[in-house]
């Protein structure tokens, strides 16, 4: 059984009188471990796939199994349970709690889990540890360059050990030497700890990073192959 | 759900962030807190008032004054003429049924000496029922009885005013004070009263029998003749028959005919006083009603904010819920907020409430009572307001889908 198994996965937007097909029929099956690049143009579809697959957006028709569990007809709160303990996202804007300190941000989804206070500050130390982030815990996001934004943002997503990672242009607003460091960071993630990752992105040299590549176009995949590592 | 230290630290900060705001929202819920409580202590303390004014000069009291006389189509004042007299008083007691006990009562002034003390109080000259009418008792001796009456003797029963003025820490008990020059025992002291409604102390009194006062005192030319008479109906239910029997019998023993102006005038006190109760009691809840009002726009100042909050805070929303926040995670965090809000503001309220009616009492005397109930009532109110007008926005703001709430701008 694989990680991630969609079958005809339809996406429609009500935009108008005629609906705007953001998915049409997507059948893609990612395994346990994989590190896979979904690559397309602006309104390819790619974020969109992304989001029904980290469960934060419903398909309109067609099924997705996540660890071998049928997606389609759970409830809202069953929903954020998935997302709280088996994914973890990354995104372009970093979406950090403004105001609130970079512990706080990483503790949040501890938060949601029910962890105790002690607990929650220990996972979530070690995991700005884990991510070179010693002596920043209580700055604000403010505070912080974007590479340490989204470092403080991957901390929150491995905090909670979530299996799979998504994420949906991390680099897309950091310069090329951050942009490296991060990508370096996610490819030594998914060697040491088997995290699944999940790299949604339209430049091809962070595209190369990843082992699979996925490329989508009005709504369909076009073409999925393994990277060949010069 | 989360636990509730995490959510009330993230609601603080909240609040702490817009402090201008949160000031302005409190404000409303602080003003309507205080009003309520305010308006509550005015109206109990004016109601005790009045019922400690009601107890005081007796309960189910009726008292008969002499009325006007008129003397060749000149009205003379009422009381020109003592019309009352102590066979009125009796026949009252004999043949009204309604009537459980009456005190004839002959009064002036007059300066009490002892030893080397002296104080001017009123005199009371009456009978051995005024402790029975007044329902006062005594704190220490003996009431006069039918034969110091008879005797016209020379006893009398002291108020705690005079009493401290005259004797210090001495026991006045069988000691002999000096009224107009006339030597009197003292036989009792009677039990405290305080303050009357006009700011009259009734303490300071002194009663003496009637024939005593008549006869030794105050000399009246015709015997018998008395100022008031009170008169203690047997129960509440009563008093207006009492008043009616009372009335109809003066009318036939001064021969008044029907359409002729009584030389006398009725006036049931007690009753007078009970409305006045109920008429404050109805205003307290009139108050407190218009104040609510301002509780309840405070709430409605509390939901407005939090929806604006809600709008405000649509993209935390949802990185709350992309990393796992529940519908009730992200309700509880609104309807803290909102609580956290209203119960500070309750809290000051209180305390704004609470000194304000102290200031309110001291400037107008009245005994102010911020009572726990109402402290309770208006905490536990504005705690509701919290929760009730903090629902639907935090309602609204779980509903949000998550990847909209992410896009929000």
């Amino acid at each position: 059984m694989s990680l991630i198994q969609t079958k005809h996965l339809t996406k429609i937007y009500d935009v108008g009188d005629e609906g705007v097909h953001a998915l049409e029929n997507v059948s893609v099956s990612i395994e346990k471990g994989e590190f896979v690049a979904i690559m397309g143009p602006s309104g390819s579809g790619k974020s969109t796939f992304m989001n029904i697959l980290g469960c934060l957006d419903q398909p309109t028709s067609g099924e997705y199994f996540l660890d071998g569990r049928q997606i389609r007809g759970l409830s809202r709160d069953e929903l954020a349970a998935i997302r709280n303990r088996q994914i973890g996202f990354v995104f372009q804007g970093f979406n950090l709690l403004s105001r609130t300190s970079a512990l706080e941000n990483v503790e949040l989804p501890l938060l949601y889990n029910h962890v105790p206070p002690r607990e929650r500050k220990e996972k979530s130390l070690a995991a700005l540890k884990r991510l070179r982030l010693e002596g920043r815990e209580y700055h604000h996001p403010n505070q912080l360059s974007g590479g340490q934004q989204q470092r403080v943002a991957i901390a929150r997503a491995l905090v909670n050990n979530a299996p799979i990672l998504m994420a949906d242009e991390p680099t897309g607003n950091l310069d090329t030497k951050t942009s490296l460091e991060i990508m370096e960071l996610l490819v030594e993630l998914n060697r040491d700890a088997g995290t699944t990752i999940i790299l949604i992105t339209h430049e091809p040299d962070i595209a190369a990073f990843s082992r699979r590549i996925i490329r989508f176009l009005d709504g369909q995949v076009i073409s999925d192959e393994e990277v060949k590592k010069s | 759900m989360i636990n509730i230290t995490a959510t009330l630290k993230i609601a603080l900060r909240a609040l702490w962030v817009n402090k201008m705001r949160s000031a302005l929202t409190m404000l409303g819920i602080i003003i309507g807190v205080s009003a309520v409580i305010i308006m509550l202590a005015v109206g109990t303390g004016v109601s005790q008032k009045i019922s400690s004014q009601i107890s005081s000069i007796g309960s189910n009291l009726i008292i008969v004054l002499p009325g006007s006389t008129t003397q060749g189509g000149a009205r003379m004042g009422g009381g020109s003429q003592s019309t009352l007299t102590i066979d009125d008083a009796e026949a009252i007691l004999r043949e009204c049924s309604a009537v459980a006990m009456v005190a004839p009562m002959h009064n002036g002034n007059a300066q009490v000496v002892f030893g080397n003390q002296n104080w001017a109080t009123g005199i009371v000259g009456t009978t051995p029922g005024i402790l029975e009418v007044k329902d006062c008792g005594l704190t220490e001796g003996r009431n006069m009885n039918e034969q110091d009456l008879r005797n016209a003797t020379k006893v009398c029963l002291l108020g705690q005013t005079v009493v401290d003025n005259l004797f210090g820490g001495m026991d006045p008990i069988g000691q002999i004070v000096r009224i107009r020059n006339v030597p009197f025992t003292v036989i009792g002291v009677l039990e405290p009263k305080g303050q009357s409604l006009g700011g009259q102390d009734q303490d300071d009194t002194v009663i003496i029998p009637l024939t005593t006062a008549q006869k030794k005192i105050f000399g009246r030319a015709i015997p018998g003749m008395v100022r008031i008479i009170m008169v203690k109906a047997r129960s509440t239910e009563d008093l207006p028959v009492a008043e009616r029997q009372v009335t109809d019998l003066l009318r036939q023993r001064h021969r008044i005919g029907p359409n002729k102006e009584e030389d006398f005038t009725v006036r049931n006190l007690t009753q007078m006083l009970q409305m006045a109760e109920q008429t404050a009691n109805t205003l307290t809840l009139l108050l407190a009603a218009i104040a609510s009002v301002s509780l309840l726009v405070g709430g409605i100042g509390i939901m407005n904010i939090m929806l604006v909050s809600v709008t405000e805070r649509t993209r935390e929303i949802g990185i709350r819920m992309a990393v796992g926040a529940k519908a009730w995670d992200i309700r509880i965090q609104f309807i803290i907020e909102a609580l956290t809000l209203s119960m500070i503001g309750g809290v000051i309220g209180i305390l704004i409430g609470g000194c304000g009616s102290m200031i309110l009492s001291r400037i107008f005397d009245f005994p102010s009572v911020v009572s726990p109930l109402s402290v309770l009532l208006s905490f536990s109110f504005s705690a509701m307001v919290g929760i009730f007008f903090g629902f639907y926005p935090a309602y609204k703001a779980s509903l949000l889908n998550p990847i909209d709430a992410l896009r929000f701008e």
